[in-house]
């Protein structure tokens, strides 16, 4: 395992942000730590760089104790915390340089990173004038400057767009498949998350809800068919005549269990026949709030 | 050791640009270029003046802006500037999880304070110097080259920077561990009064203030003459108690400080 905590606590006065926190990274994953704000996300991020002191629990990384080992495990790894902490009367390229003086990188290095992170044009912008995405890109690069074994991002697509998102998340995939390292990647959006990650952990008022391969969370994360139709209650009650689930009705539409596009259709063509209009018709990912009720709901395993 | 010298470097590196940086070579220079713009433009009053005593007007008067007023509140600042740099990048989070020590990222940051406070009065007593000496090159009729004060300015700004460590260490520690910049400027502002006020009363005890130490240390700074030595040269007494008691808080708040970033969370 590449993180190992067990019966992880942190409390904020008196108040329990991370309660026994037990969590299992193994190498070569990446491993999406999902939770809604407020969660303990960036508190167990703290905790695992020992930015803060656990009160309770122990950690390990690469199966070394942090306290014994503290150089030889942050030497591997790099981390994004929160907003990109980056000066902003320096330039892009001096805040690697600044960098690189500290972990003893090269000249050469900092200019790939550079281009990885696709700043090599406003390299030598000043970072205060950076955008948003820049910024977070910057905050990549920095994190990837030392060639970490291990990658600790919290939320690192945030303020990105669209395109920027795709292509962090086509440079995570490619690290971990091309050269073998580990991501741990938290998010507050499961779409995000199943888009990428082979592993999975949900947290929510510190407490670790589901942990386990990407697989076992599509089976408990099933998609809905979101329609919006006239008359939606009488709709509901064609559609549970003819044999779907449906899971939630209001005024303005209603969502039945996704089965196959082909269903779908069927659906549609059903709601058709019978003299409903469907203004529209599409799969939605279930929302977090409703994974963690079916989270919760669902026997432990 | 490898560690505290990256992360000098570092220190160096990324405030290089910065206000903090700049200020302790242009604080100097600036106001002694406008002290010798006011002898170059007045000299007609000066010329009468024996060599000895034209360098004590000329040294003293920077002395007196510098000592009395000046580095309590530049010790202020540098303490500051040298920690807001982090507090504004919210970098100390990254600081903190590179893999080298703690205590090398907090003492090479504290070192580096230190070595801008040195340079500043370093450069006092080097400027002092050259211009005086430009001045007698310039205007002969002012003696500045019949008489040599480099021995004596540097025995002076050496006293003074060991007086200045206290303030410049307690100043260092809250600005570590306060964000905003009124906190810390205001407690050290509150402290100075006291400092100023305490050595205006002449209170015996005055030396217990570090924030009173660099005036006491102007005051206490003529040492006795010593049997045989020429009337015309100047004795420097720098090990006084005022100077003392600035290194004992500067030694007991390095050490305090260190256990404090040990055991702080980083927000």
């Amino acid at each position: 395992m590449v993180i190992q905590t067990e019966g992880l606590t942190f409390n904020f006065g008196s108040q329990t942000v991370v309660k026994s926190l037990s969590l299992q990274v193994p190498e070569g994953s990446i491993y999406g730590f999902l939770g809604p704000n407020g969660a303990g996300k960036t508190t167990t991020i703290k905790l695992l760089l020992n930015l803060l002191q656990s009160q309770e629990g122990n950690i390990k990384l690469f199966d070394l104790d942090f306290h014994a080992n503290r150089q030889e495990i942050l030497s591997q790894v790099g981390s994004l915390i929160e907003q990109p902490a980056i000066y902003g009367h320096l330039t892009g390229r001096e805040n690697l340089q600044n960098r690189a003086i500290l972990l003893q990188a090269s000249k050469k290095r900092v200019d790939e990173m550079l281009s990885l992170v696709r700043l090599s044009q406003a390299a030598d912008k000043k970072a205060s004038k950076y955008s948003l995405g820049m910024k977070q890109r910057l905050g990549i690069a920095l994190a990837l400057l030392s060639d970490p074994k291990l990658l600790i991002l919290d939320e690192p697509t945030n303020g990105l767009d669209p395109n920027g998102i795709i292509e962090i998340r086509e440079l995570l995939k490619t690290l971990v498949s091309e050269h073998n390292k580990t991501v741990f990647i938290s998010s507050h959006l499961l779409g995000e998350i199943e888009r990428m990650a082979t592993h999975v952990g949900i947290i929510n008022n510190g407490e670790l809800l589901f942990q386990g391969e990407m697989k076992d969370l599509e089976a408990i994360s099933q998609p809905l068919v979101h329609i919006e139709t006239t008359n939606t209650v009488d709709a509901a009650n064609l559609l549970t005549k003819n044999s779907y689930t449906v899971i939630e009705i209001n005024d303005h539409y209603l969502s039945v269990t996704y089965q196959s596009k082909e269903k779908t259709g069927q659906i549609n063509a059903l709601l058709n026949k019978n003299g409903y209009t469907v203004y529209s018709i599409h799969k939605v990912q279930k929302d977090l709030e409703k994974l963690f009720l079916d989270i919760t709901q669902t026997p432990a395993k | 050791m490898k560690g505290f010298l990256l992360s000098l470097h570092s220190e160096f590196y990324k405030s290089r640009k910065t206000l903090g940086f700049w200020a302790s070579i242009l604080l100097p220079f600036i106001l002694i270029l406008l002290i010798s713009i006011g002898f170059y433009t007045h000299a007609d009053k000066f010329t009468h003046i024996p060599a000895m005593l034209l360098w004590l007007q000329f040294a003293g008067a920077v002395l007196n802006i510098m000592g009395a007023l000046l580095l309590p509140m530049y010790a202020i600042f540098i303490a500051y500037s040298v920690n807001s740099i982090e507090h504004k990048a919210d970098t100390w989070k990254t600081l903190f999880s590179l893999p080298i020590a703690k205590w090398s990222v907090y003492s090479a940051k504290f070192l580096y304070a230190v070595i801008l406070v040195f340079l500043t009065l370093l450069l006092f007593a080097l400027f002092t110097i050259g211009f005086g000496d430009l001045l007698g090159l310039l205007k002969p009729g002012l003696k500045f080259l019949e008489y040599h004060t480099e021995w004596v300015l540097l025995q002076i700004y050496f006293k003074l920077f060991l007086s200045a460590l206290g303030i410049l260490s307690i100043q260092f520690l809250l600005s570590l561990l306060w964000t905003d910049f009124l906190k810390p400027m205001g407690i050290g502002f509150v402290c100075f009064i006291a400092g100023v006020i305490s050595v205006g009363v002449n209170w015996d005890y005055a030396y217990i203030i570090p924030y009173a130490h660099p005036m006491l240390a102007l005051k206490s700074m003529m040492g006795v003459h010593k049997r045989g030595t020429p009337p015309t040269q100047i004795v420097i007494d720098i090990f006084t108690h005022d100077v003392f008691v600035s290194l004992a808080v500067f030694a007991v708040v390095f050490v305090a400080g260190f256990f404090i970033v040990q055991k702080k969370s980083v927000k």
